[in-house]
């Protein structure tokens, strides 16, 4: 008995011992490149540059913070990226609804297959080469106008791109087009925890519900959409901090107005001013943390 | 379909709900399949739908560019270094990771998803900002750093989630029977988890091959494939040829991706009904 104590005691020793020697270099990497680089750029965003040489001052300064709150452009800025993240997490909830449903409850084991790679797919195609595509399909000529065309609903959109703020020349240079690229760039992100979610609604909750009188819309309000709550949230969290940090989007389609990833972009490139630069990054870290501390309320980590 | 006769109302699809399922579905498709048909248009001007002709000349404009070949070798090369690190360090911290319960455990796991949880441009100006504090000169290697530092979290979710499906009876089964900690590993957990770190490796070259939000940040004057591709989106001078890249670009991520779904999906998924 006693033997036996001791090996296990030993054996549980030098398990501590292995698990630090395989956990060591990851740690190492993610611990001084990632977090190191964290701190970096939390210490570039406390340094100012210097009017006249535009070179960055090492010294810690609240000048840079002063600069980004006090601008009212940069306020909008803010303002404007954010309410771009919510009108997409909105749109790509309710666009993912009817998929994930569908998905979790409904299909066939063959067509929820056929379901997850053609949502898979997508997901996983190039970036950058999905942007593109959109630019092709906005253009004045492309897709999106010969198919309204076709519809006979031209009259529609001149009529949405002729509202003032959303509004713009064309589809590919308007905030209506830049909000339907990151609706459907991030659209996977939210159905796949809504499927995960919507999984786990037992069905005879759902079958209770009908024996009990309530039609399906009721139903759906009061039983569905409660539980899968912790799967709309997980996928907002995609949606959303995908949205706030993007800058490619923006860029690329879209509307004169800034946005927070495009300031940081400009900012450390073009204007050579990474402290500005590091400031405004800060900023989407902040939103993200709020709202992860709100999804967390709603159990979106459960969900995940 | 499959007995759907004794299906309740409360258990079938309505027309309108499998509608808007269908809908969704076709919606993240047909962009994909645009750049298709696109790099075949004899129209090299206008965005014009439906094209007025098709043709393969694109095609062979674009392989007798040398830039072109450049950006792509340098992409194949920063992917292959950054998915070995990945695969690496990754693998090593599964392992830690996987059975076993310590103090700080939680804040180690929150570790190793914080560089996919955060946006990429937060990476990239992080990982900017560090360079310039320590003078490292932009290039090759700060590349490679930058997408190792994601493809970590990748492999590293993709072989973690293999471990913990092995039964601990297996180990314990292999050492009772004599075999030390490296038998152990190569011939009872290596043949299981050898499909998942295929996987992840795989999936981890795709993610390096395509990124570019954190690359624009790291990359210096080197120039990726994505780079390129991006600086082509504000110079359209050249569309046929950006057309063909796009369609290669796909084509060369896409077949890795569906190899790496085949190798970790979980058996067909079980009739709930």
């Amino acid at each position: 008995m006693a033997a036996l104590r001791s090996a296990a005691a030993f054996l549980h020793g030098r398990r501590g011992f292995y698990l630090a020697l395989l956990l060591l270099p990851p740690l190492l990497w993610l611990g001084i490149i990632y977090l190191g680089s964290l701190f970096a750029l939390l210490v570039q965003s406390f340094y100012a540059i210097d009017e006249f040489t535009a070179r960055v001052i090492p010294v810690l300064t609240l000048a840079t913070y002063r600069q980004l709150f006090s601008h009212p452009a940069n306020l909008d800025i803010i303002l404007r990226t954010v309410a771009m993240a919510v009108a997409v997490t909105a749109a790509a909830a309710v666009i993912a609804f009817p998929v994930a449903n569908y998905m979790a409850r409904y299909a066939t084991p063959r067509m929820k297959a056929f379901f997850y790679v053609g949502v898979m797919l997508p997901m996983w195609t190039s970036y950058l080469v999905k942007v593109y595509a959109w630019r092709l399909v906005l253009a004045k000529q492309g897709i999106a106008s010969w198919f309204v065309d076709l519809l006979g609903l031209t009259p529609v959109i001149d009529g949405a791109l002729a509202t003032p703020v959303i509004g713009g020349p064309s589809l590919a240079s308007s905030y209506i087009g830049m909000f339907i690229v990151f609706t459907y760039m991030w659209l996977p992100f939210m159905i796949l925890p809504l499927v995960a979610a919507l999984e786990r609604v037992p069905g005879s909750l759902v079958q209770a519900s009908a024996d009990l009188g309530a039609r399906p819309g009721q139903t759906f309000r009061h039983v569905v959409l409660p539980l899968a709550l912790p799967g709309l949230a997980a996928g907002s969290i995609f949606t959303f901090s995908l949205t706030l940090g993007d800058y490619i989007i923006p860029s690329v389609v879209g509307a004169p107005g800034y946005f927070i990833g495009m300031m940081v972009y400009q900012q450390q490139g073009t204007a050579g001013n990474l402290p500005l630069a590091a400031a405004f990054s800060v900023v989407p870290i902040i939103l993200i943390a709020v709202y992860l501390a709100l999804a967390r309320r709603m159990g979106a980590f459960d969900a995940l | 379909m499959r007995s759907s006769r004794m299906r309740a109302a409360w258990d079938r699809a309505s027309l309108g709900q499998k509608i808007a399922a269908f809908a969704g579905l076709a919606f993240l498709h047909l962009p994909v399949w645009v750049i298709f048909l696109y790099a075949f248009t004899t129209e090299d001007r206008t965005y014009q739908f439906p094209p007025p002709g098709l043709t393969l000349h694109w095609f062979e404009v674009a392989f007798a560019r040398a830039d072109i070949w450049a950006a792509l070798r340098l992409s194949l090369g920063v992917a292959s270094v950054a998915t070995a690190l990945a695969l690496l360090l990754g693998t090593l911290a599964a392992f830690a990771l996987a059975r076993s319960r310590f103090r700080g455990r939680e804040l180690i796991t929150l570790l190793f998803v914080l560089p996919i949880a955060l946006p990429g441009i937060i990476t990239g100006i992080a990982l900017l900002s560090a360079f310039r504090l320590g003078g490292v000169q932009p290039g090759f290697w700060t590349i490679v750093v930058g997408h190792a530092t994601f493809c970590i979290v990748i492999v590293h979710n993709n072989v973690i989630a293999r471990l913990r499906r092995i039964p601990p009876s297996w180990v314990e089964a292999s050492m009772d029977l004599g075999a030390d900690g490296w038998q152990t590993f190569r011939y009872v957990l290596l043949p299981q988890i050898a499909t998942a770190l295929l996987a992840g490796g795989m999936l981890a070259f795709a993610l390096s091959f395509d990124e570019i939000i954190v690359t624009l940040f790291t990359a210096g004057h080197e120039k990726t494939l994505p780079i390129w591709f991006f600086n082509e989106l504000f110079r359209p001078r050249e569309r046929p040829i950006t057309n063909v890249v796009a369609v290669t670009v796909v084509l060369i991520t896409l077949v890795p991706i569906l190899l790496a779904y085949r190798l970790t999906r979980p058996n067909e998924p079980e009739d709930r009904h």
